[in-house]
C-alpha cells in the first residue's frame, strides 16, 4: 500500500475525538462542529490508533480480536483514506 | 415513523451581543423574550440532552462570553461528554478565560470575523472590534484548540473572498466557513441590501476553489451554499425534529433556532417539561416530523426524503405558509418570490455599482448609504416587536 508503513503510529488527529456513543450503537468522531457515525470495523480500526500501537500491532490484534488473517489491506487502506481526512494522524 | 435522539444541542446562552451585525441570525424581537435561564438550569438541559443521546454542544448566543457562567457550563459539560464548541465573536474574551475553559474541557472555538477589513468588519458589526478579533485568534493559537474562522458573505463582503482566505491563512485557521448569509432574523430585514448577484457568487466560489487547491487538506474551506441561487432546497436540520435541539435563553425548545417564528406553534420550554418530553411528544416537534404535513408539489415528490420540503422558516416568511415547499426549489409554484429576489438584488447592485470585481474593501457605495441597512439593536428589536419600527418593519413586510 502507498504512504502507510506497518511500522506507522496512528492516532486520534488534533481537535478529534472518537467515543462510544450508546444512542448510536457506534463508534463517533467528534471535530468542530462535525460528527461522523463510524462502521463497526472503522470503529474497531480507530479505537486502536492510540499513537502507541503501530499499524501492524493493530492488524495484529484484530486478526486475533476477530480470529481471522488477511485483514492488512484492508486496515492500511482504512488508515490511508483517515490520514488523507484528517482523522487520524501518523508518526514513523 | 421512528423518532431518532437528538445529536446537536444548541445553546443559545443569551441574546446579549456587543455587537450589531446586520445579517445576525437572532429573532428581531428578542428583546420581548423572557429572562435568561440560570446556570442550574442549564446544567439540567445538559444532563437531559446527553441523557437523551446529544453529542455536539454549541455554545452560542447572542454572545456566550456575556455570561459569566461559561466556565462551570463548560466543565459539566465536558464531564458528561459532549464535544463542545464555542461560537463567538471573541468580544469578552481573555487569557485568563481562555485558558480556564481549556482546564474546563472545551474542544473547539469558532470565532467570526466580519471581513478582512478592519474598515468593513467594524461597518458591518457597527463596533470596532477588529483588532480585538485578531488578538483572540492568536489566543487560539496559543492555547491549541482547533479553529474555525467563520465570514459570513453577502454583497459588501463577497468579493473580499481571496483577502478573506489569505487573513484564514495568516490567522492559523484549521477550517474556514464562508457562510452565505441565510435570511432569517435581521437578515431576512436586510435581505434587499445583502444579496450578492450571480455573478458576484461564482468569482467567490472560483476564489475558495483556487485556494482549496492550493493548500490542499492543511486549510478547510466550506463554501455554504446561498440557497436562493439554488433550484432545489436545503435539507434544513435534516428535517424539523429530526436531530437538532435549540434552547434559547429563556428556556424555549425549538427544533431550529429560526423556529419561534413558526405559526401556530407553541413551544415547549425547559422550564416547565422534560427534554424527553418535549422531543418525543411535544406537538412543537412533532408537527413537521416525517412527510405526514407535506402539501404538493412535495407530497408526491420522489426528492422528498432528500430534502424533506426544505426550510419551514423560509416556507413561513415567503410565502406565509411554514407547510409549503420552501420557494427554493423550483417545483415550487412560489419560486418566482426567490428569483425576484434575486432579480431586485442584481439591480440595486447595478445602480449602486458594487457588484463589479474592482469593488474593494469599503467602498463607497456601501459606507455611502449606511442609513437603509438596520443594525441589530436592543431598542430597534423593541420598536419591531410593537411593529413601530420605522425602517425596520417597513422593510420586513413590504416587499414580498
Amino acid at each position: 500500500m502507498i504512504g502507510v508503513r506497518p511500522t506507522a503510529k496512528p492516532s486520534i488527529a488534533h481537535g478529534m475525538r472518537l467515543q462510544w456513543e450508546p444512542a448510536q450503537a457506534a463508534h463517533v468522531l467528534l471535530y468542530p462542529e462535525g460528527m461522523v457515525q463510524l462502521n463497526e470495523s472503522a470503529g474497531a480500526i480507530m479505537s486502536r490508533c492510540d499513537g502507541v500501537r503501530t499499524v501492524a500491532d493493530i492488524v495484529a490484534d484484530l486478526e486475533r480480536t476477530y480470529s481471522t488473517s488477511g485483514l492488512t489491506d484492508d486496515v492500511h487502506a482504512f488508515v490511508e483514506l483517515a490520514v488523507e481526512r484528517r482523522w487520524l494522524e501518523l508518526r514513523e | 415513523m421512528s423518532v431518532g435522539p437528538p445529536l446537536w444541542l444548541l445553546a443559545e446562552l443569551t441574546y446579549r451581543c456587543p455587537l450589531h451585525c446586520v445579517f445576525c441570525s437572532n429573532p428581531t424581537e428578542f428583546a420581548a423574550t423572557g429572562a435568561e435561564l440560570a446556570t442550574a438550569d442549564w446544567l439540567r438541559v445538559l444532563r437531559e440532552a446527553r441523557a437523551l443521546g446529544a453529542v455536539q454542544l454549541g455554545l452560542s448566543g447572542g454572545e456566550p462570553l456575556a455570561r459569566d457562567d461559561l466556565e462551570p457550563i463548560i466543565a459539566a459539560a465536558h464531564s458528561l461528554g459532549y464535544y463542545i464548541n464555542l461560537i463567538t465573536s471573541g468580544v469578552g474574551m481573555t487569557e485568563e478565560r481562555i485558558r480556564a475553559f481549556k482546564a474546563a474541557g472545551l474542544d473547539h472555538i469558532q470565532l467570526s470575523f466580519q471581513d478582512s477589513s478592519r474598515e468593513l468588519n467594524d461597518f458591518l458589526s457597527s463596533t470596532r472590534t477588529f483588532e480585538l478579533k485578531s488578538r483572540v485568534a492568536a489566543l487560539i493559537r496559543q492555547y491549541e484548540y482547533p479553529m474555525v474562522l467563520n465570514v459570513v458573505l453577502h454583497r459588501l463582503n463577497i468579493d473580499h473572498v481571496d483577502e478573506i482566505l489569505a487573513m484564514a491563512e495568516r490567522i492559523g485557521a484549521e477550517y474556514v466557513e464562508l457562510a452565505n448569509t441565510q435570511y432569517y432574523g435581521w437578515a431576512w430585514l436586510n435581505r434587499d441590501h445583502l444579496l450578492p448577484t450571480r455573478a458576484q457568487l461564482e468569482r467567490a466560489e472560483a476564489a475558495a476553489q483556487r485556494v482549496r487547491a492550493r493548500l490542499g487538506s492543511r486549510m478547510q474551506i466550506f463554501f455554504v451554499v446561498p440557497d436562493y441561487f439554488e433550484t432545489r432546497p436545503k435539507a434544513c436540520m435534516n428535517g424539523l425534529g429530526s436531530v437538532f435541539l435549540a434552547v434559547t435563553p429563556d428556556g424555549t425548545a425549538l427544533p431550529c433556532h429560526a423556529a419561534r417564528m413558526l405559526p401556530g406553534l407553541t413551544f415547549p420550554n425547559v422550564l416547565e417539561s422534560d427534554l424527553r418530553s418535549i422531543w418525543y411528544e411535544s406537538e412543537a416537534f412533532n408537527r413537521f416530523r416525517g412527510e405526514g404535513w407535506m402539501k404538493e408539489p412535495c407530497r408526491s415528490c420522489p426528492e422528498r426524503h432528500k430534502d424533506h420540503g426544505g426550510c419551514r422558516c423560509q416556507a413561513f416568511l415567503l410565502t406565509g405558509d411554514a407547510a409549503n415547499t420552501d420557494p427554493v426549489c423550483d417545483l415550487s409554484p412560489h419560486h418566482h418570490l426567490v428569483t425576484e429576489a434575486v432579480a431586485r438584488a442584481e439591480r440595486a447592485a447595478a445602480a449602486a455599482g458594487n457588484g463589479t470585481p474592482s469593488a474593494g474593501p469599503g467602498t463607497p457605495a456601501v459606507v455611502s448609504r449606511p442609513h437603509e441597512l438596520v443594525f441589530r439593536d436592543h431598542r430597534i428589536s423593541i420598536a419591531v416587536e410593537h411593529g413601530s419600527g420605522a425602517t425596520a418593519g417597513g422593510q420586513a413586510r413590504g416587499e414580498s
